[in-house]
């Protein structure tokens, strides 16, 4: 999170505190409440404009933030990089000043290339909410992975957190480190070292493990990442089947984590790659919830950069 | 399963260091004790007339035909060529047609030994689908089948990223990978090393630094990805000090050579000698002397046959079109008797060095240990003759030279899969 001026950005989890974090938490759990019993307060973001500018697929984010920004009566625009200028050639700061023009105060940003929504927050007046950029950060999405475990454990702290997969392309895992580390976990890696760079080993409370097997023991949450399928055969991974059988979250490695132990996954899931079907369908499983939680702590965020914006 | 005794032999074991007269006793096909007082009931007795009796060697690189082109050697006769020239462990490329990239085939290649009954068969696992240099094999499904190794023959990677991700990728598995280090953009096409010879000849030539330049690549992706690294065929000086260097600095890297490239140069190659076009190809003195040191000094951790088979028509073409590749199984041992190395130090490189770097439980004479052994007159001289080889492909380098170091007997789990020509074979047993 950083602030220029009067306009706060939310562009990664990198740098935040335990103190900066922890009122995005509690604002979504009581938006979680309310938008369970249909009473989200339609005036938060009455007048105001959120435009979702999306330079990347994906139905599963836009909706989300679409949704939340709706719940809160905000007008809601969705730019997607098949219908802008960009595939026109126009530069990301040429859209930072058209976007300018039109007077908009949120704008939600996803890109291909880390640091595109810092660049264009330097350059635009609205406050920019990263929602995901290149290989570097998402952190709605660790905002609302962290949310999910609070609500089970009651805490957000002295947890074993094993992520597995992609670690090495994915902003998940960078902003759910950045947080849980933030927030006081020991947090377990697992992947081929072609998925896991050994740099992450040298974060404080992160370890690193080449079999899946001793990140779940004890676990308290297995959270599996999505391994892309252009990834089988590329060169990094040999095939679906070799990944499944040496590093696919199933019921038995499952038992390794401690019982009742949370199963976690952003989404898209590759059943049968990542994890197993049955797995994903386990009552130990809180992925759909993950889901419900992503429009709170969407609701949250633009509640909260909006406010932070006004004069103070 | 008949009970053997050995009398009257030379026992040389490098794995315990053992060079001592003595007899040795097999029961159940397993090496039942070392100069034991008694002998076992109903034992065989074999005079071995003051010859040698060490383990079975183990050859860590042959090509065999079998599958997909069993015209130039099959499983079966690649196998006769083995213990004909001593060897009772052998690690097979995978460079085959299919290659032995899916874990199925693995089990064929280890069952087919199996069935021969002569010698106990490892494949190496493609380190790239058909060995085909892009896309991943399944190296963890391979492994877990059984493979012991991994290579893509005598491909080597142009790329340096890809290398990267596959050592990456093997080192996390700890497996073994075995790379034929020629820098291939460099040495297409060539098939002489740089020399003025062969520019007489008119030759397309591979320069000799073409195999330093790959080792010095992979050198530093092994040490940047902590993968466990393997050189075949080295031939030159260069990638020797290359690789002396690394080990110094605690790489985990290993190497081999084969007999051609420590007994041959290449002037073998003579008037077009297609028998003598290798890969890499026969060097210069001054290298083959740098490869004589490097087995002296230790830099070089195992000599393979690297038997390559190829039928007459496979080599009965012009030298650049011909076949690389020369057969190797029954002339490893002679050969290398001729390296002047301590007959212990000759035979470690051929029995537990090789073993050790593929993990096998082979190359020694332990107490309780498979009873392969190879017993040989290191003093016997024989001729080498294309066409009166052991096994199917006759295409040796060596033929016509003289070896000193002649097999006798080999045995497998304790069962006698060889006999040389003249010697008695039936089971005699004991009074």
């Amino acid at each position: 999170m950083s602030a220029s001026r009067h306009t706060a950005h939310l562009l990664g989890i990198e740098g935040m505190t335990e103190r900066e974090i922890t009122p995005f938490l509690d604002l979504a759990e009581s938006y979680a409440l309310l938008s369970r019993s249909r009473n989200a307060p339609r005036d938060v973001l009455q007048g105001r404009t959120v435009i979702n500018l999306f330079f990347e697929d994906s139905t599963r984010t836009r909706t989300s933030f679409e949704l939340a920004a709706k719940r809160l009566g905000a007008d809601v625009v969705n730019m997607t990089v098949a219908t802008s200028s960009v595939n026109k050639g126009e530069t990301l700061l040429d859209t930072a000043s058209t976007l300018n023009a039109m007077h908009c105060d949120l704008l939600v940003v996803r890109h291909a290339q880390s640091g595109a929504p810092a660049l264009l927050s330097q350059k635009v007046e609205a406050s920019v909410v990263n929602a995901g950029d290149g290989m570097h950060e998402h952190p709605t999405q660790a905002l609302l992975d962290a949310l999910t475990i609070r609500r089970h454990f009651g805490r957000l702290s002295g947890l074993k957190i094993a992520i597995c997969g992609d670690i090495a392309h994915s902003r998940v895992a960078r902003s759910d480190i950045h947080l849980l580390r933030a927030m006081g976990n020991d947090i377990h890696l697992a992947g081929p070292p072609t998925l896991l760079p050994s740099a992450f080993g040298t974060m404080g409370g992160v370890t690193l493990h080449h079999n899946i097997d001793n990140a779940l023991k004890d676990a308290d949450v297995a959270m599996c990442l999505r391994v892309q399928r252009e990834r089988m055969g590329s060169g990094l991974v040999p095939s679906a089947r070799e990944y499944f059988s040496l590093f696919g979250l199933d019921r038995k490695r499952l038992a390794l984590a401690k019982p009742g132990a949370l199963v976690m996954h952003p989404g898209p899931m590759n059943r049968g790659v990542e994890i197993a079907s049955d797995v994903a369908d386990s009552p130990q499983s809180v992925i759909s919830e993950q889901v419900e939680m992503g429009v709170a702590v969407r609701m949250a965020v633009l509640d909260r950069l909006s406010r932070m914006k006004r004069p103070s | 399963m008949t009970n053997i005794i050995f009398d009257n032999v030379r026992l040389i074991d490098p794995a315990s260091g053992r060079d001592s007269k003595g007899r040795l006793s097999v029961v159940d096909g397993r090496i039942a004790a070392i100069d034991p007082t008694d002998t076992p009931k109903n034992a065989r007795v074999i005079d071995g007339q003051g010859a040698v009796l060490c383990p079975g060697l183990v050859d860590m690189r042959v090509s065999l035909g079998e599958p997909g082109a069993e015209y130039r050697e099959s499983i079966e006769s690649g196998a006769q060529a083995a213990v004909a020239g001593g060897i009772t462990t052998i690690a097979i490329q995978p460079d085959t047609d299919p290659a032995i990239d899916n874990p199925a085939l693995v089990h064929y290649i280890r069952s087919r030994g199996e069935e021969s009954g002569l010698v106990s068969m490892h494949p190496y696992g493609a380190l790239t689908k058909n060995c085909a240099g892009k896309d991943m094999a399944e190296i963890g499904l391979l492994k877990q089948a059984g493979a012991v190794g991994f290579t893509d023959g005598a491909r080597a990677f142009a790329d340096a990223k890809q290398m990267r991700n596959l050592l990456a990728y093997s080192g996390f598995l700890d497996t073994l990978v075995i790379l034929h280090p020629e820098e291939p953009s460099l040495a297409r096409g060539g098939c002489a090393t740089a020399s003025p010879q062969a520019v007489q000849m008119g030759l397309p030539q591979i320069p000799a630094c073409a195999e330093a330049m790959m080792v010095a690549r992979d050198l530093r992706l092994a040490e940047m990805t902590g993968a466990r690294i393997h050189f075949s065929n080295i031939s030159t000086g260069e990638a020797l000090r290359l690789i002396a260097d690394a080990k110094s600095r605690n790489i985990r890297v290993t190497c081999d050579t084969a007999p051609p490239y420590f007994s041959m140069t290449e002037a073998d190659i003579g008037d077009f000698r297609t028998y003598a076009k290798l890969s890499p190809p026969l060097r210069q003195e001054a290298d083959r002397q740098a490869v004589l040191t490097g087995l002296a000094d230790g830099t070089i951790d195992a000599i393979a046959s690297d038997h390559n088979p190829a039928d007459a028509d496979d080599k009965r073409l012009p030298f650049a079109q011909a076949r690389a590749g020369g057969t190797g199984l029954a002339t490893l041992l002679g050969v290398t008797l001729q390296a002047g190395l301590p007959l212990l130090e000759a035979l470690r490189l051929l029995t537990i060095a090789p073993a050790r770097l593929l993990g096998l439980e082979a190359g020694t004479l332990n107490i309780g240990a498979p009873a392969d052994l190879c017993l040989f007159n290191p003093d016997e001289t024989w001729t080498v003759a294309a066409g009166q080889m052991p096994g199917r492909a006759q295409n040796t380098p060596f033929d016509g030279r003289t070896l000193k170091g002649r097999v006798l007997r080999t045995f497998h789990h304790g069962k006698e899969v060889f006999t040389a020509h003249g010697l008695p074979n039936n089971p005699q047993p004991a009074q």
